[in-house]
């Protein structure tokens, strides 16, 4: 269905200044898989998506496309195969979803030459995907936080890169929108077969979508494989310091985790009854 | 993969049409403008102490002999007019260019110190070191990169912050226009109305020699700043958005600041820095056009009719000459104070 490429870290260090923030890390990304990068604040996660995407250039090591670093890529090359949607992008005041998501054609246009019809097809196929085709001439600051991150998901499909890295989608969305997100990814990848890596917030959201899932502490890679052989108790205390209880989720059969602080963590019996104390 | 899921024809036609009446809509503006330009244009080679019609200003800019004519419009008028041209191109082009760059309406080259840098080495090259032409302009140039170059290693922390840049190119364009001050008390022997040249900009005594260069610096860096309007569109999405979609965005950035400053630096040696038309040009173009499209071409041509505007209505609309940097400046500065209460409230963008 699609060409799969291969992207890989390969010994890499990541430092901002003189603080070391990714240490000497190996990571492999399963290609046409979804990915989650899951960790602690200020672990490295979006460090290590934004150094993926070149914002950042390693201190040392890799970062391999399809066995080339991709510091080494020319830019718009490397933009038609791999794509970033980073944390906080910023819509022009005014300007439309048309429009804004026609800015995702940027690596297949010249300097000077006139939009295509490939370009209108693909922003056509953007807006589809997402279910923003209604919104095409809406105003992008007056949509709903849903609706906008849909939009930005949409620019980046107009990019049409096989691979697709996402910096926290989900943050400063209600649970259903979240819910949303992460199902339209999960569509993507399994009609286009697009490689997905993002990094996630919520350990069980990550969890119940990802088919490999990473879990980063200080700047190394503590656990990566199936979200069931990673997301332990032993894996929530070592890279969160935080006792928890790991059970299968009754929805999903993924696992799910409850996080076990010092208080409302009364013996089960207690909760069902409804009289947990602090 | 290349449009694996091809999408519904209707949607084709929707995106299709959305974008090009946009497009209609920015090329309608531009149309309008540039025709606003050619008549302002012509309205300053015929209106003055003697009017002449179109006919004569036509026949001496075509280069016939016509008597008395030729002498005010060949030689008084239309190297003035050509001048507010060229110049306003300029100011428009570089300042909508820093308002893109920096995602701020108020980050425009006359806000943040480039204009008045770029003036005070001009004012300093000719008062006191009586130097003329082509070394006027280098002065210039040379400082204005150096002005740019201060603020931008100065708001430079983690990457260059549009709030702490804007802060720090208003202090250094208060001390650029002191050093003008300066310079222009050092100089008894300069007149009123040539000292106002250098403090708010003016087209008085525009000859040839001063507006060649303008125009050379124009046809050169013009078309390098045109060709980097999608890497600028990009930018307005954020750095790490610009980059992500292909946009070399540190070389798009210093390209985009070299244009730009040339641009300011050889209008200002020419006519001073006439106040705020880089700040205006834009954001008047940006309600114009509506947000969509490259603001570039339309935010010159506003920049050209408010200078010749501004210079007619300084000439000729009150009983004094007035400089046309002091028009510009009554319009330019209650927007400014607008800006800064809005932005102080929203944290706005242009």
């Amino acid at each position: 269905m699609t060409a799969t490429h291969s992207l890989a870290a390969e010994d890499l260090t990541l430092a901002y200044g003189d603080r070391t923030v990714i240490e000497g890390l190996d990571l492999l990304v399963p290609p046409g898989r979804i990915t989650a990068v899951v960790g602690a604040n200020a672990c490295g996660k979006s460090t290590l998506l934004r150094s993926m995407s070149r914002l950042l250039s390693p201190r040392s090591g890799r970062v391999l496309l399809d066995g080339k670093a991709v510091h080494r890529l020319p830019a718009k090359e490397l933009a038609r195969t791999l794509g970033l949607l980073p944390q906080s992008p910023i819509a022009p005041e005014g300007i439309t979803v048309a429009d804004l998501v026609g800015r995702g054609r940027h690596p297949h246009q010249r300097v000077f030459s006139r939009w295509s019809k490939e370009d209108d097809a693909a922003v056509a196929a953007a807006l589809d995907a997402t279910e923003t085709t209604p919104l095409a001439d809406r105003a992008v600051d007056e949509l709903s936080g849903g609706q906008r991150q849909r939009v930005w998901i949409a620019m980046a499909l107009a990019q049409q890169t096989d691979v697709l890295l996402l910096d926290e989608p989900t943050t400063f969305l209600d649970v259903a929108h979240q819910i949303e997100v992460l199902d339209l990814l999960t569509d993507l990848n399994r009609t286009r077969g697009t490689t997905i890596v993002m990094v996630l917030h919520d350990l069980n959201l990550a969890a119940r979508y990802a088919d490999h899932l990473v879990a980063l502490s200080g700047g190394r890679i503590h656990a990566a494989g199936e979200p069931a052989d990673v997301l332990t108790e032993e894996c929530v205390r070592a890279v969160f310091g935080l006792d928890s209880q790991v059970i299968v989720d009754p929805t999903s059969g993924k696992p799910l985790m409850l996080p076990m602080g010092r208080h409302h963590t009364a013996p089960r019996a207690d909760v069902l009854q409804g009289t947990s104390g602090s | 993969m290349t449009a694996v899921v091809s999408p519904p024809p209707s949607t084709v036609d929707t995106v299709a049409r959305g974008r090009v009446r946009r497009a209609s809509r920015r090329r309608l503006v531009i149309t309008v403008l540039a025709l606003a330009v050619v008549v302002a244009f012509a309205v300053t080679l015929m209106v003055g102490r003697t009017f002449y019609p179109p006919g004569d200003v036509l026949r001496v800019v075509l280069g016939s002999d016509v008597p008395g004519a030729s002498f005010t419009v060949g030689r008084l008028r239309l190297p003035r007019a050509v001048l507010a041209v060229v110049a306003g191109l300029s100011f428009g082009l570089a300042g909508v260019t820093f308002q893109t760059m920096l995602r701020n309406p108020l980050a425009s080259p006359d806000v943040i110190g480039i204009t008045s840098g770029a003036s005070a080495a001009a004012a300093f090259a000719i008062v006191i070191l009586g130097w003329s032409g082509t070394a006027v302009s280098v002065t210039a140039i040379v400082a204005a990169l150096g002005v740019a170059l201060l603020i931008y290693t100065l708001a430079f922390k983690d990457g260059v912050a549009g709030t702490r840049l804007i802060l720090i190119g208003i202090g250094v364009a208060a001390m650029c226009k002191s050093i003008t001050s300066y310079v222009l008390s050092k100089a008894g022997a300069w007149d009123f109305a040539e000292a106002l040249r250098w403090l708010t900009g003016s087209l008085n005594g525009s000859t040839w020699e001063a507006t060649v260069p303008t125009l050379v610096a124009l046809l050169v860096f013009g078309p390098v700043l045109l060709g980097q309007t999608r890497n600028l569109s990009a930018l307005q999405l954020g750095d790490d958005t610009a980059s992500a979609l292909g946009v070399r965005v540190e070389r798009t950035r210093v390209i985009a600041i070299v244009a730009a400053v040339g641009l300011i630096a050889f209008a200002t040696a020419a006519c001073g820095p006439i106040a705020f038309v880089s700040f205006l040009a834009g954001p008047i173009a940006a309600r114009l056009v509506g947000p969509n499209g490259s603001l570039l071409v339309p935010a010159a041509l506003v920049g050209a009719l408010l200078v010749l505007v501004a210079d007619l209505c300084g000439q000729y609309a009150f009983g004094t000459r007035y400089p046309v940097g002091v028009i510009t400046g009554v319009l330019g500065a209650p927007y400014l104070i607008y800006l800064i209460i809005r932005s102080n409230r929203t944290g706005g963008s242009l």
